[in-house]
């Protein structure tokens, strides 16, 4: 029975179980990869109150508030639940034990005192923007911003420029010494970053490169991964329209960039987009090369963060939110892309 | 009308010129030596022109640090600098593989290196299966006739671009005490609990969690494995009334089984060399219960007091030698795929 739902079935007419238990499964999926981030977004717009409640509401429920006059910052707004005034909404001025000293917005002079069991706090839908304005405001939060802008574009233009040069001589060219080279390459993969991190950080010392946004950016340059999507994508472009150009006096330099280049655009995408998702979301290598808060980028800061703003989560919450959107809308724009170039290369 | 719809389209030939001039303007910078190192090499070295800048930061980055590795794990001491260190031998391989029980961690002389060691297998053992059994899944849920088939490709991939960073702050959110998580159980009746205060379930979290962010991109490569199989074999099966399990075993699974290696070699290198998440969402605890041998690594060398860069080489080293056996089935898959 259950083994139906494994076959692939097409082009049946009709309904049975199994399409129902395939969409059952996709929709709770889909809440399941969605939801979370949703639940995020929403959390990242409440009070500091607001996140303290328990059990959470769904949306940013807040305590309304009125500006007085002759009152220095507004006041909260309380429903009268039993008495004389039971139906109306006041502001309270101020809170004695068990007393509360409250006003009417029709006349603010007149004081109303009344038991605060009375009361019942007048709530409402709001977003508290100012946990994201005082991002900017409280922290440096435009710099690391700026550094993890900084990092993913010009890392990726380096990116491309390197590997498509080495792919380019890889796919076109016959010289000595091609296969052991393309070999070497790819035995770069054997090297992952995470057991050459101590020695790196020497070398990013040595060189100057360490507290420098460079020294993020030079170390993972060169991409086997990358070399070997260009070169495969390279491999089925005529050689013909090469010989063309030389005919015309091209120099090589030239037919790689006016020729090559512009017709692998395709491959060139996939792997700026993977490029992109790689540097904004790097996190070990920069946070050992990383440790004045002048360069942090997006990642780091969230962490370094995360340990002081436990108690402030809604700064936490807004700053992850802020983290992912460009990711997000890349996604949004590109996720087609993204999901093909995947799909045939079979790299990340 | 057609004068609002103009400006964006101008404005976008506009930047597209401004684009492509300066992308020409840039690259037509090396011309001249590039042209004149054509003219003095003979066409064979000119390749080795192309591919220097690639090899270069290959060498700086990848090959050099793998000698000075070596020298690192081999040297004791605090000192960065490889001259100022003392050769100490074996001493630092010893000290991570000197254990009276290699099972009981307390009784090793690193025991943070064999809580990483065996909370790493423990992880990978379950986090790689459950992951292909998830991905498989979704995978054959969504290689069936499904209206929105994109839309639900797209939701099981989004984690996937997600900053490890961000996708354990999410989860640490839901999974805190005063979360949606426990709030969500005391609805149904239950007891909320602090999730990540219990080693198991700490442990539980970092593999779901984990999954959540990876699965995604294995359920697209196995998915395109599936669109590679060509419908008329099914007919043909379909023919001969074969059931559908039948179908599924001798059909589908064995036409897979490529895309399955794949999935399971890059899965189990990415799942050995887990931290990003987990060093965000437990920090390694409680306790030691979510330590991985990365985190040994980076704690050791860089995140206490005294840098012991010895002994997080040899720990490299020796993570090395279990990624390089992966490594080599990729590439063998890989170079197959290639022709």
């Amino acid at each position: 029975m259950i083994a139906r739902m494994l076959m692939a079935r097409r082009g049946r007419a009709g309904w049975d179980w199994t399409d129902w238990a395939s969409y059952v499964y996709l929709v709770l999926g889909v809440i399941l990869m969605f939801g979370p981030v949703l639940w995020l977004a929403v959390s990242s717009v409440k009070s500091q109150a607001g996140l303290d409640v328990f059990p959470p509401s769904l949306l940013p429920w807040e305590q309304a508030r009125v500006a007085v006059p002759n009152q220095p910052s507004p006041l909260p707004l309380f429903r009268v639940t039993s008495g004389d005034h039971a139906g109306e909404t006041l502001a309270q001025v101020r809170r004695i034990g068990l007393q509360a000293q409250l006003v009417s917005a029709i006349d603010p002079s007149q004081i109303i005192r009344m038991p605060t069991k009375d009361l019942q706090p007048e709530m409402r839908v709001h977003a508290s923007w100012s946990n994201y304005s005082d991002l900017l405001a409280k922290f440096n939060f435009g710099l690391y911003f700026f550094n993890s802008v900084f990092i993913t574009i010009v890392a990726t233009v380096l990116t491309l420029l390197v590997n498509s040069m080495a792919a380019f001589a890889l796919s076109k060219y016959r010289f000595k010494g091609r296969e052991p080279v393309f070999l070497v390459m790819l035995a770069t993969l054997m090297i992952p970053p995470t057991i050459v991190l101590v020695p790196n950080y020497l070398i990013a010392a040595t060189l100057g490169l360490t507290n420098s946004l460079w020294g993020v950016i030079f170390p993972a340059v060169a991409t086997p991964t990358g070399v070997f999507m260009l070169r495969q994508y390279m491999l089925t472009l005529p050689d013909d329209l090469l010989e063309a150009a030389r005919m015309d006096n091209a120099s090589e330099w030239r037919i790689y960039w006016r020729i090559v280049l512009p017709l692998s655009a395709p491959a060139l995408a996939v792997l700026a987009i993977f490029s992109v998702m790689w540097r904004w979301n790097d996190f070990l290598w920069p946070m050992v090369v990383l440790s004045r808060s002048e360069v942090f980028t997006l990642p780091i800061a969230l962490f370094s963060f995360q340990g002081d703003l436990q108690t402030q989560w809604q700064y936490l919450l807004a700053m992850t939110v802020c983290t992912l959107v460009p990711v997000t809308l890349i996604f949004i724009f590109l996720q087609r892309y993204i999901t093909q170039g995947i799909a045939s290369a079979g790299v990340k | 009308m057609s004068a609002t719809l103009d400006r964006p389209a101008r404005f976008g030939a506009f930047v597209g010129r401004l684009l492509g001039g300066l992308y020409g303007a840039i690259m037509n910078l090396p011309e001249r030596p590039m042209r004149a190192a054509q003219a003095r090499l003979r066409d064979g070295r000119l390749g080795w022109l192309f591919v220097m800048p690639n090899l270069l930061v290959f060498a700086i980055f990848t090959f050099l640090p793998i000698v000075i590795d070596f020298w690192y794990s081999v040297t004791g001491g605090a000192q960065l600098l490889p001259g100022d260190r003392p050769y100490v031998g074996t001493g630092n391989f010893d000290s991570l593989l000197t254990c009276k029980n290699y099972l009981d961690p307390t009784t090793c002389e690193r025991d943070l290196f064999w809580y990483g060691v065996w909370n790493t297998l423990r992880f990978v053992v379950l986090q790689v299966t459950l992951m292909i059994f998830f991905s498989l899944l979704t995978a054959l849920v969504l290689n069936r006739k499904i209206a929105g088939r994109g839309f639900f490709r797209a939701a099981f991939f989004y984690p996937v671009l997600l900053s490890p960073v961000v996708v354990a702050l999410i989860w640490k959110w839901i999974l805190q005490r005063n979360g949606i998580l426990n709030a969500g159980i005391q609805a149904f009746g239950g007891q909320g609990t602090d999730w990540l205060i219990h080693a198991n379930w700490a442990f539980f979290w970092t593999v779901l969690v984990s999954i959540w962010g990876h699965m995604g991109f294995y359920t697209l490569i196995l998915l395109a494995g599936l669109q590679a199989i060509p419908a008329d074999i099914y007919e043909a099966a379909a023919m001969d009334a074969a059931s559908p399990w039948r179908t599924f075993r001798r059909l589908t699974l064995p036409l897979l089984m490529p895309s399955l290696l794949v999935v399971f070699i890059l899965a189990m290198i990415r799942a050995v060399q887990i931290f990003d998440e987990v060093y965000v969402l437990t920090g390694g605890g409680p306790g030691t219960a979510t330590v991985y041998m990365v985190q040994f690594i980076y704690q050791t060398g860089f995140a206490q007091g005294v840098r012991q860069y010895g002994l997080a080489a040899a720990g490299s080293l020796l993570l090395a030698a279990v990624l390089l056996v992966f490594t080599l089935f990729q590439l063998r898959t890989m170079r197959r795929g290639a022709g």
